[in-house]
C-alpha cells in the first residue's frame, strides 16, 4: 500500500512539471499584456514596472527563475494587486473555497446519497421516479440559475437568510454551498441509486434476507458497503472539482474565495497569480484523486488483498 | 472507517426518521438566520455606519499607484489633498490648505496649510510632507500611471520622463513648515481642480519608509493597522475581496463635523447580486445597476434611483489608417447614420444624453456646438460621393468590442442601423479586455468602442488626448492646427472665454474630421437608501463623505 502511494506521488511530479511549463509559456503568448490600460502607459513607467517584476529578462530566464521560487514555495507578487504576493492572496482565498467547497459536499453526500438509496429501495415506482427527476433537474439546472433563485426567495422575499457575504451574517453560507452542492448532489444521487441496485441483486445480499434479517439491517449493512463504492471513487474527483469549479457561485455570492481569483488572474494577465493558482488546484487534483483511489482499494477486499500480495 | 462513512452508519439505522431529521436540521440552519428585520440597513442607522457598493477590490491604497474608482472612494475618505470640492457645485473649498493666492500672472500658486492638520497618528502635516510625497508620486519605479496629473508643474514632466534629474528644479517648494509654493509652467485654469484627485494626495513619509523604499511598490504600508493618514477616516480593517472599513479619524482637523462612525466598502463585483444585497437590505449604496433593471426601479421604488449625468462619452474610435476610413466622408456618413435617442431608449436604457461633441456638454461651463447632425439622406449622399452609391461595394468593415453584453448590444445596434440606412454590412468581432487593448493600442482594427471619463473637470481632459500621437489617440489621426490650439493657444489665454472658445474652435475641427464617432454622454447609476444624506450628484460623481450622514427624515 504504500509502495502504491509512494509511486503515485513520484508520478505526480512530471505531471506536475508539464502543467507549470506549458501554463508558464501559454500565458505569455497570450495578446495583451499585465500593463496594458485603457489609457495610454508612458513608456519609462512600463520599463519600469516590466524591470520591477523581471519581464524585461529572457523568457527562458524567467522560467527558470519560476521554477527555481517554486521551489522554495514562493510563487511571487501579485501583477494585479501590488501590494500582495500570490502566496498571501492564496492563503487569504483557499479557506473560504474549501470552506465552501467542504458544505457543499457534505450537503451533497448527505442528500444524494440519501435520495439513491431511497430510490433504489423500490426501483421503477414513484419512489423511484421522484427523488431521481429531482435529480435530473440538479444536473441540469446551472448554479448562475439556481443561486440568483435561491437568493431571491430566500434572501428578499423571506428575508430568512442574506443575500451574499461569507461569515459577516449568520446563515450566509447556507445558499452558496445549497447552489454549490446541487449539482454534485443529483450526481451522487444517481451514483448511489446504481450502485445500490447492482449490490442488491447479488448472492449475498439474497443470502443475508435468507437468514432472516430486517430489511433495514440487509440495506445498511450489506447493500451501503459495496452500494457507496462508485460515489466513494467519485467524492476526490468531486471535491478538486468544488475547489477549481466553484468560480460561479463565489461570484453570485461574493464569496472571498480562490475561484474568483483563478478567473479573474487569467482576464488580468496576472502571469503570476494565474501561475500560482493552476499549480495549487493540479496539486489538489492530483491529490485528491489519489485519495479517492486510496479509500477505493480499501473499502474493497478483492483490491486491498491485491495489492498487499503485492506490496509484500 | 472514514468519517464519511462513520456519519452514514451511526444516522442511518432508520432511513426514513434520519431524513426527516435532515430535512429538519434543514429547516433549523434556515431559521436560525432567521432574522428579526435587523439589516445592515437599520443597525446603520444608529451606528452612523455606511455600507458602500464598491464595484471591486481595490488593487491597492497607495494614492500614488492606483488607476481605480474603487480605490479612489476609499482613499478619499483615508487622505486628504490641499483642497476639497463642494460636491455641489465642484468649486475648489479648502482642504489641507486653508487658504492661497494664485500670482498675477496664474502661474505660482501659494498653500497655506492648517495649522491643526495632522496625520492620524497625531504629527502635524507640513509644507515639507506635499513636496516629499509629489517627489515620490514622480519616480518611474513607482509605476505611477496618473504622473500626468502633474505636468502642468514646472519641470514636473521633465523630472518624470528622466529628462531632468534635479528635483529642485521642479515647481514645488516649502517655504516654511505651513506654506507651500507651487510654480506652474503654464497658467493653467484648471490647476485647483486636480488637487483633490487621488494623484495629488500627500502621503506620510514615516510610515512608507518604515515599510520599504519610498518608490518601492506594494509595501505593507497600505496595510490596516499601518496605513497613516490625514483624512476624515481611518483604515481599520482590510480582508481581501471581502470588506475595507474606515472609521472615523479623531486627529483630523474638521472631526467635529463628521458624523458617519464608519464606511464599510463590499467589492460588489456581480452588478445583479449587488442590486439584490440593496433590496435586502446590506447595502446603502450601489456602485451601479444592470440596465435592465432601470425600468423596473422607475416603477416601483424611484427614490432610490438616482441617475445623474456623469463626466464620460461613450463613443467609437475609427482607424484613419484603414484604407476606406481614410476618407472622412465615411467617417462622417457613419456617425450621421446612428439613431443615438433610439440606442439609448432601446440598448442602454439608461436616460444618457445623444452626443454631438466629445466634451460632455456643461463642463464646467464649457459646451461645444455639435458637430453633425443625424441626418440619413446626406449620410448616403456623402458616401455615394466618396464611391459608395448605395452602399455598393464598401469594403468589409469590422467593430471591435471588449467582450461585455452591453458593448454588443449596441454594436449589434449600430450594425444594424448601418445595413439599414447606408445598405453597408459590417461586422462584429469581440475580444477580451486585454487582447482588445492591445488590438486597439497597435491599430489592428477598424472601428472600435470606446469609452473616456474626464480626469478632472475641464475641457481639456478630453481634448489633449487627440494630440498628434497623444497615447490615448489610437486613430492615427492628427492636424497641426489642432495642436496649435490645445498645446499652445488655449493655455496661454487669460480668460475662460478665450480659452474655451479655443477648445471650441478644436473640437470643431476635431468633430469635422471625425475620427471618433461619439454615441452618448454617461450617467451614473446607483441606487441609494434614502437614509443616505448629504451626497448631491454632480458630473463626476463624487461624495464628500464629511458631510454625509445617516438619518430617517
Amino acid at each position: 500500500m504504500l509502495r502504491f502511494i509512494l509511486m503515485r506521488l513520484l508520478q505526480a511530479i512530471p505531471v506536475l512539471l508539464v502543467v507549470i511549463t506549458v501554463t508558464f509559456f501559454l500565458v505569455r503568448l497570450a495578446p495583451g499584456g499585465p500593463f496594458s490600460a485603457e489609457k495610454a502607459v508612458p513608456a519609462e513607467v512600463l520599463k519600469a514596472l516590466e524591470a520591477r517584476y523581471h519581464l524585461d529578462q529572457p523568457v527562458i530566464q524567467q522560467y527558470f527563475s519560476y521554477l527555481g521560487d517554486l521551489a522554495h514555495g514562493d510563487f511571487g507578487p501579485s501583477f494585479k494587486y501590488p501590494g500582495r504576493s500570490v502566496n498571501e492572496m492564496i492563503a487569504a482565498g483557499l479557506p473560504a473555497t474549501a470552506e465552501l467547497g467542504l458544505y457543499a459536499m457534505c450537503f451533497a453526500l448527505l442528500i444524494g446519497a440519501s435520495a439513491g438509496i431511497i430510490a433504489a429501495l423500490k426501483p421503477n415506482t414513484a419512489q423511484d421516479y421522484i427523488p431521481m427527476s429531482t435529480a435530473m433537474l440538479g444536473i441540469c439546472m446551472p448554479s448562475f440559475l439556481l443561486g440568483p433563485l435561491l437568493m431571491l426567495v430566500f434572501g428578499v422575499w423571506l428575508e430568512w437568510v442574506p443575500v451574499s457575504g461569507w461569515g459577516d451574517i449568520p446563515g450566509d453560507k447556507i445558499l452558496p454551498a445549497l447552489t454549490l452542492a446541487s449539482g454534485y448532489t443529483a450526481y451522487i444521487a444517481r451514483l448511489s441509486r446504481g450502485g445500490m441496485l447492482e449490490v442488491m441483486s447479488q448472492d449475498y445480499i439474497r443470502t443475508a434476507r435468507a437468514k432472516g434479517l430486517p430489511e433495514w439491517k440487509v440495506v445498511l449493512k450489506h447493500g451501503l458497503r459495496g452500494g457507496m463504492i462508485p460515489v466513494i471513487a467519485f467524492i476526490g474527483p468531486a471535491f478538486a472539482g468544488l475547489l477549481s469549479g466553484s468560480f460561479v457561485v463565489e461570484t453570485i455570492f461574493q464569496i472571498p474565495g480562490l475561484g474568483r481569483f483563478y478567473v479573474q488572474a487569467a482576464f488580468n494577465r496576472d502571469y503570476t497569480m494565474i501561475m500560482g493558482t493552476t499549480v495549487l488546484f493540479a496539486t489538489l487534483i492530483i491529490l485528491f484523486n489519489l485519495l479517492a483511489d486510496i479509500l477505493a482499494v480499501w473499502l474493497n477486499p478483492r483490491l486491498r488483498d491485491l495489492y498487499k500480495s503485492g506490496g509484500a | 472507517m472514514a468519517p464519511c462513512s462513520l456519519l452514514f452508519k451511526a444516522k442511518l439505522s432508520r432511513p426514513r426518521r434520519y431524513l426527516s431529521t435532515l430535512i429538519c436540521t434543514l429547516g433549523c440552519l434556515l431559521l436560525v438566520a432567521c432574522g428579526n428585520g435587523e439589516n445592515n440597513v437599520s443597525t446603520g442607522l444608529q451606528s452612523q455606519t455606511l455600507h458602500w457598493g464598491n464595484g471591486a477590490e481595490p488593487q491597492e491604497l497607495d494614492p500614488h499607484i492606483v488607476t481605480g474608482i474603487p480605490e479612489h472612494h476609499i482613499i478619499v475618505g483615508l487622505l486628504e489633498g490641499l483642497v476639497l470640492k463642494d460636491p455641489a457645485t465642484l468649486e475648489p473649498t479648502p482642504g489641507m490648505a486653508e487658504r492661497w493666492e494664485i500670482s498675477d500672472d496664474g502661474k505660482t500658486y501659494t498653500f497655506h496649510i492648517r495649522d491643526n492638520a495632522r496625520w492620524s497618528n497625531g504629527d502635524p502635516v507640513t509644507s515639507e510632507d506635499f513636496v516629499w510625497s509629489w517627489w515620490r508620486a514622480l519616480q518611474p519605479a513607482l509605476g505611477n500611471l496618473y504622473a500626468y496629473m502633474y505636468y502642468p508643474i514646472k519641470n514636473a514632466e521633465a523630472y518624470a520622463t528622466g529628462k531632468l534629474d534635479d528635483f529642485s528644479q521642479v515647481g514645488v517648494k516649502a517655504i516654511n513648515a505651513k506654506t507651500l509654493e507651487v510654480t506652474l509652467a503654464n497658467p493653467t485654469p484648471y490647476f485647483l481642480q486636480l488637487l483633490d484627485h487621488y494623484s495629488m494626495f500627500p502621503v506620510h513619509r514615516a510610515t512608507i519608509e518604515k515599510f520599504g523604499e519610498p518608490a518601492e511598490r506594494g509595501t505593507r504600508w497600505t496595510r490596516a493597522g499601518n496605513f497613516v493618514g490625514n483624512g476624515p477616516f481611518i483604515l481599520t480593517q482590510w480582508d481581501l475581496n471581502r470588506l475595507v472599513m474606515i472609521e472615523k479619524n479623531p486627529t483630523y482637523y474638521d472631526a467635529d463635523k463628521v458624523r458617519l462612525n464608519a464606511i464599510r466598502f463590499y467589492p460588489t463585483e456581480n452588478t445583479s447580486t449587488e442590486e439584490r444585497m440593496f433590496r435586502a437590505g446590506q447595502l446603502h449604496v450601489t456602485g451601479s445597476l444592470p440596465a435592465d433593471k432601470i425600468a423596473v426601479y422607475k416603477e416601483t421604488n424611484p427614490q432610490a434611483l438616482r441617475i445623474s449625468p456623469y463626466l464620460g462619452t461613450y463613443f467609437y474610435r475609427v482607424n484613419t489608417k484603414a484604407e476606406h476610413l481614410a476618407d472622412k466622408r465615411i467617417r462622417r456618413a457613419l456617425a450621421m447614420a446612428v439613431n443615438r435617442q433610439q440606442i439609448i431608449d432601446t440598448v442602454t436604457k439608461g436616460g444618457q444624453t445623444p452626443a454631438f461633441t466629445f466634451t460632455p456638454p456643461n463642463t464646467l461651463g464649457y459646451t461645444a456646438e455639435d458637430g453633425f447632425v443625424e441626418d440619413i439622406a446626406a449620410a448616403k449622399a456623402l458616401l455615394a460621393e466618396a464611391g459608395y452609391p448605395n452602399g455598393e461595394g464598401f469594403p468589409p468593415t469590422e467593430i471591435l468590442y471588449n467582450t461585455s453584453e452591453g458593448h454588443r448590444k449596441l454594436a449589434v445596434a449600430i450594425q444594424q442601423m448601418w445595413k439599414k440606412n447606408l445598405n453597408i454590412d459590417i461586422s462584429l468581432n469581440n475580444q477580451d479586455w486585454k487582447v482588445y487593448l492591445d488590438s486597439e493600442a497597435s491599430g489592428n482594427f477598424q472601428i472600435s468602442r470606446a469609452g473616456w471619463i474626464g480626469d478632472y473637470v475641464d475641457p481639456n481632459t478630453f481634448l489633449d488626448m487627440w494630440l498628434t500621437d497623444g497615447g490615448n489617440n489610437r486613430t492615427g489621426w492628427h492636424s497641426d492646427e489642432y495642436d496649435q490650439l490645445i498645446s499652445e493657444a488655449a493655455p496661454a489665454a487669460s480668460e475662460r472665454e478665450q480659452r474655451y472658445a479655443h477648445f471650441r474652435r478644436a473640437e470643431a475641427i476635431l468633430m469635422d474630421a471625425m475620427p471618433i464617432i461619439p454615441i452618448y454622454t454617461y450617467n451614473s447609476t446607483h441606487l441609494v437608501h434614502t437614509h443616505v444624506k448629504g451626497m448631491p450628484s454632480n458630473i463626476l460623481d463624487y461624495p464628500l463623505y464629511k458631510q454625509l450622514y445617516l438619518s430617517e427624515d
